[in-house]
Parts: structure tokens; sequence; C-alpha cells
């Protein structure tokens, strides 16, 4: 009788149960979710963005579906790190799941403050820097484009607090390396890939862009291909973990995820149409690698296969 | 509120555009009240397609029914559902109607297939009986006005073609009732298109009457998290708030609703 295999993760000094957590702003803070999901069975649980002050949003509509997932535009609604803090950290300690607070700005200042307020916040077991929202006029996206101000950005969240620091990227560079380096030399202890990708979506009756905001974020199982691809690339490049995401909807994706170089991966749009999707991730990747023989799930974390393929009836 | 597996118990049209779909869910039947939803997830769309949420317009044991009109590529594979296939749903989500002021009278306001969670109050509300407002574009777009016939209720009707009731929208039946009856204490419920509501609500107001109405935003997770479904609100003391349609509402107070001024 083979034990159950190891499902224990270390995501740059956060400690998870197990290599799934969700994507921000798909969850909520956790709370919205505790009726449907049995939140302890989650490696961690990762919040929606906040920046210093209570932000409002963009005007609706704010999504759209399309084939293959959905195009968003939020806009980053939130209660600011003290409201967080005080409304929704009692909760989320309570349920004993490592929280990743996800954190954006307008400057580079606003992001350092940020992290220095969680700093010292019992039960935040990791802040992840967005720096790829690509919904936010000002900051977000901005501050990702270009790895020199992306260092800046990292470099000074990271003066301000010692917990494990997650950069989250844009998928829309031309390389994803340079920026995977940047943001690991700059202090980083985990990379998160990838955030969504800027789409449109227009109703030709009215020759209006269906979302207030004009462009959004596409997510959802057509993206899927693409952040392989990216984790992939940003794993050769960097030594720090990877936290993937981007259209998983089961195990496979995951499983996929880890295969690329992924030590975690995040259930996204998934969780709207299936809230139970990260669970059955978890138990589907155990089933996996018991079926392989494997006795830790970190063997997974870039197997990828890269000999020469056999083709097919040679 | 719960994330259940529920098996359609009967499925048909109502009229010639709208169909009945009765689901057997008994975790979510017991539980539902008049003015909360079901967010179902409809089965046959690609796994992506995302759920599709629906005032429930009766709940009876351990069914619950929902009225629809095939719109969309949603309600079309919708449509397809047969007796006996299962169809996931969360549910019940969102507040529901409050009770109407002891002693008032109970004021509904339908547009189309609004009525559907005003017929499931008015059953709820028996053997109190009111007066049903029902609008719409034409005589096939009011429905259920036998259930609230059969429960003895006033109906007053008003079609765009007038080809049922008094010409025009549903303020044009509703106007010369309040007019006429001005001194009779009432608690509106409304249910239809943001426009309607607006304009029930700024005469439930001007009339002194309290006017409960249940916003119809495009919902993703139902449940409170993504705040695709936002609606400002203003405190009593002025200042406002974000409120979540699907999980502070979808039923707010028109006293409270803080309408975006026309682009």
């Amino acid at each position: 009788m083979n034990a159950r295999p190891d499902l224990r993760v270390n995501l740059g000094g956060i400690a998870m149960q197990n290599p799934v957590t969700v994507a921000s702003g798909t969850f909520g803070y956790g709370k919205e979710y505790a009726g449907v999901v049995d939140l302890r069975r989650l490696g961690a649980i990762t919040v929606k963005g906040i920046r210093l002050q209570p932000w409002p949003g963009n005007p609706l509509p704010r999504h759209v579906e399309v084939p293959g997932g959905m195009v968003n535009a939020i806009g980053l609604q939130g209660p600011g790190v003290d409201g967080f803090v005080s409304e929704y950290m009692p909760f989320l300690r309570e349920s004993g799941v490592p929280v990743i607070v996800n954190v954006w700005g307008t400057t580079v200042d606003e992001y350092a403050e940020v992290a220095g307020r969680l700093d010292g916040v019992a039960g935040v077991a990791g802040i992840e820097l967005n720096v790829s929202c690509p919904n936010v006029k000002e900051g977000g996206a901005a501050f990702g484009a270009d790895p020199r101000t992306l260092a800046a950005v990292v470099a000074a969240a990271r003066a301000r607090t010692r917990k494990p620091l997650l950069v989250k990227l844009a998928p829309n560079v031309p390389s994803i390396q340079p920026y995977a380096v940047a943001a690991a030399d700059a202090g980083a202890n985990a990379l998160s890939l990838i955030n969504t990708i800027p789409a449109m979506v227009i109703d030709i009756e009215t020759r209006r862009p269906v979302l207030a905001n004009r462009v959004g974020g596409l997510s959802g199982p057509a993206i899927h291909p693409v952040a392989v691809k990216l984790v992939w690339e940003a794993a050769k490049a960097v030594r720090i973990p990877i936290v993937a995401m981007g259209g998983i909807t089961g195990p496979e994706q995951a499983i996929e995820f880890l295969i690329a170089g992924a030590t975690a991966v995040a259930v996204g749009t998934a969780t709207f149409v299936d809230p139970g999707t990260a669970v059955r991730v978890v138990e589907g990747i155990e089933q996996y690698l018991t079926r392989h023989h494997m006795r830790n799930v970190g063997e997974l974390t870039g197997s990828l296969a890269t000999g020469h393929c056999l083709s097919p009836g040679a | 509120m719960h994330d259940a597996a529920g098996r359609v118990a009967a499925h048909g049209p109502l009229t010639a555009d709208y169909r009945r779909l009765e689901i057997e869910a008994p975790d979510v039947a017991r539980l539902a009240r008049p003015g909360q939803f079901v967010h179902v997830r409809v089965a046959g769309l690609d796994p992506a397609a995302l759920r599709r949420p629906f005032s429930v317009y009766d709940a009876v044991g351990d069914r619950l029914a929902v009225l629809y009109k095939t719109v969309g590529r949603g309600t079309r594979q919708l449509a397809c559902l047969q007796p006996g296939d299962s169809v996931a749903l969360l549910g019940p989500l969102g507040n529901g109607f409050p009770a109407p002021e002891k002693g008032s009278r109970p004021l509904l306001v339908a547009g189309g297939y609004g009525v559907a969670p005003l017929a499931f109050l008015a059953r709820r509300l028996a053997p109190l009986t009111g007066t049903l407002f029902a609008g719409g574009r034409t005589a096939a777009d009011l429905l259920c006005l036998d259930d609230f016939a059969a429960l003895g209720w006033e109906i007053c009707t008003a079609t765009e073609d007038g080809s049922l009731g008094t010409r025009g929208l549903v303020t044009a039946a509703l106007d010369p009732w309040l007019a006429a009856r001005g001194a009779t204490p009432a608690t509106l419920f409304a249910c239809g298109p943001a426009p309607m509501l607006r304009a029930v609500g700024g005469r439930a107001i001007a009339a002194g009457r309290r006017a409960w109405l249940s916003l119809d935003k495009h919902m993703v997770c139902g449940l409170g998290a993504c705040l695709a479904c936002v609606q400002t609100l203003r405190r009593p003391d002025g200042s406002t708030w974000i409120a979540r349609v699907c999980r502070d509402g979808p039923v707010f107070e028109a006293a409270e609703i803080v309408w975006e001024t026309r682009p």
C-alpha cells in the first residue's frame, strides 16, 4: 500500500498544504465563497487587489462573456488596505489558510506603503504586486511595462516588508524573460503568471464598445496555452518559483502548468462557473501523482520532456 | 444557500415566447423567498460559459420554477433541457422582498417577465391581496395574469401597442390609480427594466410611499465576489456606498438608489 503523495509546496516562503490557490479578483476576500467552498482545502487564498485608499472601480458594464472565457474591466474596486485588514483579515485568519494579498498603486511609493502596512499583519502569508492590471488608467500595467520601472516597484516594496513578495506579470510583452529576471533580481520571492490579456469587444449594432471602460482583460480557457508558454519561458529564466494561472478549468490544465515549470497554480474564472473547481484540481493532482507513481508534487514541476519526439508510427 | 445538483421536473412553453422550467432541488426550493434568484449552470454550453441568474417564480415543496424567454445562446441551450436532466444551480441567492408595511396595500409593478418574482410574492402574501400593474410591448409580453386573478388580485395592464389594457408604458396604468386612490396606504414592489424601475421609484417617492425595486444587472459569480454587478446606494446620512446587486440586493429601496446620470 503506497502512501498518499505529498502535495505540500513552498512558494517563495509561503508554506502551502497543496499547490492550489485562487486568482486575485475571482474569489473576493474568501468570505464570499465560504458558504460553497471548504476554504481549508485550498493551498492559499489570494484576495482581490487593494491599494492604499478605497477605490470605486469602473462604471458598468464591467464584463462580457466571449467564446472561451470573458473580458472584464472591474477596475480594482476595493476597500483600501486599512479597510481590508479590519473588515476581512479577522475572518481570513480564522480560516487558517495562508492569505496572499494582491496590491496595486498609482505610484511606486503607494506600492511600498501598502506593502509596509501589510508587513505586520498576522495571517498575511505573502504580498502579490499587481503590476499588470489592464483596467485602470493609472498604475497597474504601467509599472510592469518596463523592466526598470518593474524593478523599482519591487525594490521599493521589498524595502518595506519581510513577507514573501510575489510579482504578477503581464502576458503582453515581446519576451517574458527580462521581466521575470528584473523582478527576481529586485527581490521578488515568486512570480505570478499570467494576468489577463488586454482585449476589446464591440457591439456591432450600436458600434460602441461593450465595456464602459472600452477595453478589458481576457480570461478563461482561451488564454491557457498562452499562459503555459509564458510559464515555461519564465521558469527557464529564473530560479524563484512560479504560481501559474490562466484558463484552469480542471486538474489537467493545472498539471500542464506544473510540468511547464510552475510550483503552484491558481484557479480564476472557472470558479465563477463552478465554485468547486479549485478543490477538484487539488484532488485531481493527487490522483495524477498516484497514477504516475510520484511521491511528491515537486517531482512534477519542470518535468517537461525535452528529448526529441518520436513521430507516431515510427 | 446551496451549490445544488437539481433535476428537471417539468419544462415547457408558458406562452408562445416564454418557457417555464421546473427544477427539483429540495435544499434550494425550501429556502427560496420571493425576490431571490438561482444561478444556473446551463449544461451543453462550453465549459467556460458563465452561469445565468433567474428569479424564482415559484417554490413548492422540493421544487422551484423559473420563467424565461429565449433571447441568447444561454437560454436557447437551456430550452433543450428535458425532464430528468441534471441542472447545477446555486441558490437561493440575494435578499428578496421585505414584507409590505403593516396595513398597506401591496402594489406590484411588472415589466415583461419581471412579473415572475412578483407572482411568487403574491402567492406568499396570500390571503393578502393588492393590485398588479403589468406592462409590456404587446399582450404576448404580459405573463402570469391568471396567477394573480386566481389569488383575487386587482389587475391593471398596459401595452405599448395597445393590444391589451392602456396604451403606453406600465406607468400609464399606475398613474391614474395613484391619482384616484392617493389616500390608500400602499407599498410598491417592482421588477422590470431599469428605466421602468426608476420611473416607478420616482412616483413612489413623490407620493410618500416606500418602493422596493428588484434590479436586473448582468452578473458573474452571483455571490458578491467579482464586483461585476454593482449599484451605488445612498445611506440615510447622505453618504454613498457601492452595493453588490447579487449579494446585497437584488432588491433595494427606491429612496436609496443613486441612479446613474444619462450619458
